[in-house]
């Protein structure tokens, strides 16, 4: 029902559900309708214009009445239409469902004609039976319905597969039921949507295809007359009496299109990435929607961001992802962010150079200030000139960060060449000097391999030489080694300290791991449901965590040589964004809640280099 | 590369043997005596039985094909009784001018295809995209052959600009401004249907490769928006692409049917329908395979594009 009602409010939809139903039931109805004899010939009346007396759309060269023949024509069309439609979905789908439940050899073997079949191009094979069977249109019908068999087999195959395997199938085979059995009794009932849907879908195609035929001479032999024949017979007219093609024509069009509009309306109904807007292309730009943008602050900040605020408006829900965040990192300094995955971490990271996906990202609040410019304010060209050059990204998962299709030294010397004029050579040259620098071997020939054809920590130490290659001042790096083994991670962090050391490096470093932090990071602020909860030194916070929710994320690190240790998991799940609690988000996981907690907003209070938001903060404040 | 080729190349072997079974399936199950159905009812007794022993039809099936087949590979498609002709030099020479036809139809429609698809997609929901996805909706749902109908009657009737029918004018025509001229229409109205669908798997294809990760490192490279949508999206979006054209191919080679008995166009769809009312059965079943054996061809060469692009094919 709701994917019905999510069809007709598809206007298209409707209107093509609309124009189907009409013609079907005038066609229906054609026996009751006060029309002419669609073959009483009156050649007195021969050829006369649409809108004539006596003949709304005209006559033929018989003089018979077009608009009599065209809903007798309709009719046929239709029932043909239908009828092969039915007949190839039967035999079709009869074939898959077999192909697909039993596997193995019998599906081998059917698959493999179904293949052979479908190597012909498809009116082809129509024709190549028509010729055999000879013209008619109940040949003609057979011929359709026969080269669309393949169609629906393959397609209910792939339904019937995924269906196979399922608990219930299984525990009809064990309750003892045979083959046929299990497919009438399981597996036909949850196909047949799929069979009815494919069916309605390609009925447009079969009562295309039959009007073909019946265009070409091949079809119904005069006096029957269906859409294609009459379109045939026009033809021949075609200077002299142009709407005796026009008119059967525009019919055969309209039938087509209503068909697909409402099969479009039903796959976009089916299709769930569309009803959320996911498959909607992402801006070149977040969005940038604030009513303010706050002062600037004095200090020595590289990056300074202030009450930043993201959210995702996914349909009439607004999941405030980032809300009013701020840090800043100063020149040669590594930041490092800690949060549980959905704590907005790496939407803040992306928030900063506008790579958050919009729609469905929002930026509604907050300034981001690189060297006191606001990065929130950039045109998507200002912004284009500082991502990579000043700001620049490590992320992920390398196999899906780096293009699959290129060579990873044509992916970096790109990179130099949207910043700087080089020429290829002298591009390429640096790329693999930067390669060099990430230490990986042979750079020179590794920088003609593809992404997939590298190890993932090398795949990472080309992401990190991406990020580098212009020299930026601040790198941000969303979790880079979490996609690593521990020894390759290890070795990456090294290397990214190291190169940070060397270069007098920003680094903002997104994270879930504290072991990381403590490894790399001269600050860190910790984040929860969108919002910092705890900042301050790293060897500080590690020591003395204020906040209950900082010293949980402390105690899930394994120690090494630490003997036995129960690792203690967070209970519970961070709150969904949508829908926050009025005071602090953590306290419904939290061990020490009280009602202060929840009563009102909780804010963040500094206390010398470190703040905290706790009413009730831990250690020594 | 090399290797993947080959193996490609060898894999249509098999689909060739199949197709010839088909074929030759499909002209067995003609109902009653083969010889009188080829030569029609009119045939004196002495021809039927001169073809028959001829076909070999007193044969088991199985030998049936093996003859049939070795005499396919050496060329000889039997003989055109309506045309007093060998079958496969009238086939040879209609397929040229299909060749020609279907050829600057393929060209149109992935010209045109990956165009809209690229366009609608990187408008998306804009009024370009709207307007192009209708008009993209209307080109799949037309029929071609009376659309057909009515480009002849504006551009040839109604507008005098362009030749109606036929491949060369009869008169002083033949070379190739007169082909160009005569192509236009033809060509145009068989792309329409093929455009439509590649620029609607453009478009979505499109769609769904910009939402991917590696479309936003090349943002956070600084890689300009036209970069990022020719380079990278539509790049990676034409993996998927590819095979789709080398399926149009097949609808475009089928098509031709009905633009070529259309526009008089002298190829092998037209050959087609007029041997089939004659009745000349060798005729259709050469016309067929040759058809369909070119069609097996373009989906290698689109498989064979599709490896060179996407490195990661041969894995």
């Amino acid at each position: 029902m709701v994917t019905l009602r999510l069809i007709l409010r598809n206007r298209l939809a409707a209107f093509g559900a609309f124009v189907l139903l009409a013609v079907a039931v005038i066609s229906l109805l054609a026996p009751l309708l006060p029309i002419a004899d669609p073959d009483l010939t009156a050649p007195a009346n021969r050829l006369k214009l649409p809108f004539s007396e006596g003949a709304l759309l005209g006559t033929d060269h018989l003089g018979r009445d077009l608009l009599s023949r065209l809903i007798w024509g309709t009719r046929l069309s239709l029932f043909v239409g239908i009828a092969a439609a039915v007949i190839a979905a039967v035999i079709g789908s009869a074939i898959g469902i077999v192909a697909g439940f039993y596997g193995g050899r019998t599906d081998g073997v059917i698959m493999r004609g179904i293949d052979m079949l479908m190597a012909f191009p498809y009116i082809l094979l129509a024709l190549a039976i028509v010729a055999v069977l000879g013209p008619g249109l109940l040949n003609a019908l057979y011929a359709v319905a026969a080269v669309n068999i393949p169609f629906f087999a393959r397609n209910i195959r792939g339904v019937t597969v995924s269906i196979a395997h399922r608990e219930f199938v299984d525990a009809a085979k064990l309750a003892g039921m045979n083959g046929p059995r299990i497919i009438v009794s399981e597996i036909l009932p949850n196909v047949l949507p799929v069979i009815v849907i494919t069916m309605s879908t390609t009925i447009g195609w079969m009562i295309l295809e039959t009007a073909g035929l019946s265009f070409l001479g091949l079809g119904s032999q005069p006096p029957q007359a269906d859409l294609g024949s009459m379109l045939g017979e026009g033809r021949k007219l075609l200077i002299t009496a142009p709407h005796a093609s026009i008119v059967p024509g525009l019919m055969i069009f309209a039938i087509v299109m209503s068909v697909n509009l409402l099969g479009d309306g039903i796959r976009d109904a089916l299709d769930p990435r569309l009803r959320s807007g996911a498959l909607s292309r992402p801006a070149a730009a977040t969005l940038v929607e604030r009513s303010d943008i706050p002062e600037r602050q004095a200090g020595d900040a590289l990056l300074d961001v202030q009450s930043l605020q993201t959210d995702f408006q996914v349909g009439k829900r607004t999941y405030k992802a980032v809300g009013g965040v701020s840090f800043h990192v100063k020149p040669g300094e590594c930041l490092g962010i800690i949060g549980e995955s959905g704590s907005g971490k790496s939407v803040t990271a992306l928030s900063l150079a506008g790579l958050v996906a919009s729609p469905p990202g929002v930026i509604t609040g907050g300034a981001v200030r690189m060297g006191g410019e606001d990065t929130l304010s950039m045109t998507g060209d200002e912004l284009r000139h500082i991502r990579g050059k000043r700001i620049a990204y490590i992320f992920q998962d390398p196999l899906t960060t780096l293009h699959p299709l290129y060579r990873v030294g044509d992916q970096l010397s790109e990179a130099i060449r949207c910043h700087r004029p080089v020429s290829r050579q002298d591009a390429w040259e640096h790329a693999v000097s930067l390669l060099e620098q990430v230490r990986i071997p042979n750079a020179a020939s590794r920088a003609k391999a593809y992404p997939h054809e590298l190890s993932g920590g090398m795949r990472q130490r080309v992401g990190i030489a991406l990020a580098l290659i212009n020299e930026p001042e601040i790198i941000v790096a969303d979790e880079p080694t979490t996609a690593l083994d521990v020894t390759v991670q290890a070795q990456v962090l090294a290397l990214l300290d190291d190169l940070r050391r060397e270069r007098n490096l920003a680094l903002l470093f997104i994270t879930h791991d504290f072991g990381v932090v403590a490894q790399l990071c001269d600050r860190v602020a910790v984040m929860y449901a969108g919002r910092v909860v705890e900042t301050g030194p790293t060897a500080d916070v590690l020591a003395n965590p204020f906040h209950p929710y900082t010293r949980r994320l402390i105690d899930c690190v394994p120690e090494l040589g630490g003997g036995r240790r129960i690792l203690s998991a967070i209970p519970g799940l961070p709150p969904a964004v949508d829908d926050l609690p009025a005071g602090c988000a953590f306290a419904p996981r939290c061990d020490k809640v009280s009602d202060a907690c929840t009563a009102s907003q909780v804010a963040l209070i500094p206390s010398g280099a470190r703040a905290v938001r706790c009413v009730a903060p831990e250690g020594r404040p | 590369m090399y290797a993947y080729a080959l193996k490609r190349l060898l894999a249509v072997v098999p689909v060739l043997c199949g197709l010839t079974v088909i074929v030759f399936a499909i002209m067995a199950l003609i109902p009653g005596d083969p010889a009188t159905a080829i030569l029609g009812s009119y045939a004196t007794p002495e021809n039927v039985e001169k073809l028959n022993r001829q076909l070999g039809t007193d044969k088991p099936l199985v030998q049936q094909y093996l003859i049939w087949l070795g005499n396919l590979l050496q060329g000889d498609l039997g003989r055109s009784y309506s045309l007093n002709r060998p079958v496969l030099d009238e086939v040879l020479e209609r397929f040229s001018a299909t060749l020609i036809l279907a050829g600057a139809a393929l060209v149109l429609c992935t010209i045109w295809g990956l165009l809209i698809g690229i366009w609608t997609a990187a408008r998306q929901y804009g009024w370009t995209d709207k307007i192009l996805t209708f008009a993209v909706l209307i080109g799949i749902s037309v029929p071609s052959f009376w659309l057909g109908l009515l480009l002849i009657l504006l551009f040839s009737v109604k507008l005098r600009w362009l030749p109606a029918s036929g491949m060369f004018a009869i008169y002083g025509g033949g070379d190739l401004a007169d082909l160009l001229a005569h192509l236009v229409l033809p060509a145009l109205t068989l792309s329409i249907v093929a455009t439509g669908v590649i620029a609607r798997l453009t478009r979505s294809a499109m769609l769904e490769v910009l939402r991917l990760d590696f479309i936003r490192t090349a943002r956070a490279k600084g890689v300009s928006e036209t970069g990022v949508l020719y380079r990278h999206a539509f790049k990676a979006a034409l993996v998927t692409i590819i095979p789709v054209i080398g399926v149009q191919a097949g609808f475009v080679l089928g098509g031709a049917v009905y633009i070529e008995t259309v526009f008089q166009w002298p190829g092998v769809g037209r050959m087609l329908v007029q041997a089939i009312s004659t009745r000349d059965l060798l005729l259709v079943q050469g016309g067929v395979i040759v058809v369909a054996a070119s069609y097996v061809l373009f989906n290698l060469l689109a498989d064979l594009a599709q490896s060179w692009l996407d490195p990661r094919v041969e894995t």
